[in-house]
């Protein structure tokens, strides 16, 4: 029987983590992801898991880099501020190669911000964030669905490759609530964590030593290899995207999460006013789609829409190697002045009439 | 003792679970005797195969390699979230230590392990105190005496300028969560046979799920403090010693 439930973006992600067989959470208060953080704080424990409060975004992620160490499925939480405390764990969480899943409910920035919804965090999820030019998999949901089965398939993928996942959501996906079916998906088998710390009684006796660094381990050069050729293989393997009606299209949306869910809307509009308008919806931003993009240059133009300021656009021009016009919109397209607003689909096809 | 028990009995030797490697210590340092009595507490106890060591930045890093146990390294200063993290993903069952510096513990990561503690955990943490920050070449630490020359104060520690030496023992042991904390050295034989002893009680506080436990060294640092091994001992009891008195600062049977 199919089990469906009316939930949050944000619980989802607790859903998710659940299905997943994640039993170990890390994480301090911060808005908009507080429903995510406190739907661990009250399942978790029921269920003979861990939740720990940490002090702090750099406490939580060097929490989750132990549990992870440990050999455990652990994750932590947190909004764009909190995400900018967490780079050095994540950069140590690149170089252990310690596989866990970070979940980051993009709130407005830079600085304090503002603590509701934007996409403003696309650079420094994609490029890095920390220091020494590791990547993260970034996995960017654009429904409750999504949130529920990405969590799924993000700890998988951090199990395959020994690294760190990323959810990006944002405060609109998190903040609303769809009906999701709960549902276990199947992913292919996993290696054994015959590198993880348990104890030597635990593993015949063996020990072994993690580290978040070259200089005791291997020289730096082998390093810089064993990373790079993960990232590699991760780029030729793992990009995912959709295309939602791009065959016939002459102008194409470029749009993530929530600026996704609203491009789609306005996809559907204009093909009622009869344009051709496209959507293409990077769903991994790290590996990004560039040849899908790339593809679809021959003739089209492209617009970015991005809850922030120009961020995305970046990898859309790259992709586009200059074969194509490429066109903004962003937080100032929003319909309210102040902290609040969105864009709309009406403002999307405004642009796109004026563009075409 | 019979004569056939004659040679059966260790009267000296390199601990089990110490590995056979060069020192990558500069000579007369005390990481390496610290390190030695580490493994010999471990071994004695008999809880190798349960223990999991987390080490920091700074020389501390390098005892990571000497110990036949499980080990991991950490970001600066972050070692105590890193110990909650594997303590909790095997439900509390294994018995985790830190090893940390002066600038790792007591500068960078100090509301790291005040917040460990304040949470409860029940894990052992061993500060090494030398007074400097050995690895990057002797600058100031939290720890470096007043009048102290360091890189970073040539013309030594001024209280006005640079504050005072912070006192971890004592200050950690006033948390509530602390269920051991003791200061030693191992400049002489029996203060090494004290800190033996030190370092078992704090083991066994975090085996019996007391609570948080602490063990400072007062360690020499020849090579950063720029003085001979037997300079740097002199120092470890002339100066060290009256600013940092050795001793138990808390140790309790029960917290909750
Ligand atoms: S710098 Fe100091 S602590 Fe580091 S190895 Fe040398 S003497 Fe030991």
């Amino acid at each position: 029987m199919i089990k469906r439930i009316l939930t949050t973006g944000n619980e989802a992600i607790g859903h998710g983590a659940i299905y997943a067989g994640c039993r170990h959470f890390f994480g301090y208060p911060i808005t908009p992801q507080n429903q995510c953080t406190e739907f661990f704080a009250r399942e978790f424990p029921k269920m003979g898991g861990v939740f720990v409060q940490s002090e702090s975004e750099t406490a939580s992620i060097n929490m989750v880099y132990g549990a992870a160490a440990a050999g455990v499925r652990a994750m932590t939480s947190t909004a764009s501020v909190g995400f900018s405390l967490m780079q050095e764990g994540i950069s140590h969480i690149a170089m252990a190669e310690l596989p866990c899943v970070v979940v980051n409910v993009q709130r407005g920035g830079p600085g304090m911000g503002t603590t509701q919804t934007a996409q403003m965090d696309y650079l420094q999820v994609t490029k890095g964030g920390g220091h020494g030019g590791y990547r993260n998999i970034v996995l960017a949901p654009a429904s409750v669905q999504e949130c529920f089965d990405f969590i799924q398939l993000a700890f998988y993928l951090a199990d395959k490759y020994r690294n760190l996942v990323l959810a990006l959501s944002d405060g609109i996906i998190a903040e609303m609530a769809e009906s999701i079916e709960l549902r276990t998906l199947e992913f292919d088998p996993l290696p054994e964590k015959d590198w993880a710390l348990k104890g030597k009684a635990h593993k015949g006796g063996r020990r072994d030593f993690i580290s978040c660094s070259n200089l005791l381990t291997r020289p730096t050069r082998d390093g810089l290899k064993v990373l790079g050729d993960k990232f590699h293989e991760i780029e030729a393997n793992e990009v995912r995207y959709e295309n939602y009606m791009t065959e016939d299209a002459n102008f194409i949306l470029v749009a993530y999460g929530s600026s996704a869910r609203i491009s789609k809307e306005a996809v559907d509009i204009a093909r009622s006013e009869g344009f051709k308008v496209g959507l293409i919806r990077p769903i991994t931003l790290w590996p990004f789609p560039y040849k899908p993009i790339r593809d679809l240059t021959h003739g089209k133009k492209f617009l970015v829409v991005e809850d922030g300021l120009e961020q995305m656009i970046e990898d859309v021009r790259c992709a586009t190697e200059g074969k194509s016009e490429v066109y903004f919109l962003g937080g100032t397209a929003r319909h309210l002045p102040g902290p609040g607003g969105m864009i709309f689909p009406d403002r999307v096809i405004e642009e796109v009439k004026k563009l075409i | 003792m019979k004569e056939e028990e004659r040679g059966k009995i260790k009267v000296y030797g390199r601990p089990r679970l110490k590995k056979a490697l060069p020192l990558m210590y500069c000579p007369g340092c005390h990481y390496g005797i610290i390190t030695s009595l580490i493994a010999e507490v471990i071994e004695e106890m008999g809880i190798e195969g349960d223990t999991i060591g987390v080490s920091s930045v700074g020389c501390t890093f390098i005892t990571t390699q000497y110990f036949d146990l499980d080990f991991i390294d950490s970001a600066h200063g972050r070692s105590p979230a890193v110990a909650t993290g594997i303590k909790h993903a095997h439900f509390g069952k294994p018995i985790v230590f830190t090893i940390q510096g002066d600038g790792d513990l007591a500068a960078i990561g100090m509301g790291c392990i005040i917040n460990a503690i304040n949470r409860f955990e029940k894990i052992t943490t061993i500060f090494l105190n030398n007074a400097n920050y050995g690895t990057t070449g002797g600058q100031l630490a939290p720890t470096t005496l007043l009048g102290q020359k360091t890189t970073t104060t040539p013309d030594g520690r001024d209280p006005k300028t640079a504050g005072f030496p912070i006192h971890i023992a004592e200050f950690l042991s006033n948390l509530k969560g602390v269920a051991y904390s003791a200061r030693c050295a191992v400049n002489t034989p029996a203060n090494y046979n004290r800190a033996k002893k030190a370092l078992k009680n704090a083991f066994q506080k975090q085996i019996d799920g007391v609570g948080y436990s602490i063990v400072e060294f007062l360690s020499a640092c020849p090579g950063s403090w720029k003085l001979t091994a037997s300079e740097a001992m002199k120092r470890i009891a002339e100066d060290m010693i009256p600013e940092y008195p050795l001793g138990e600062f808390k140790n309790v049977e029960r917290i909750i």
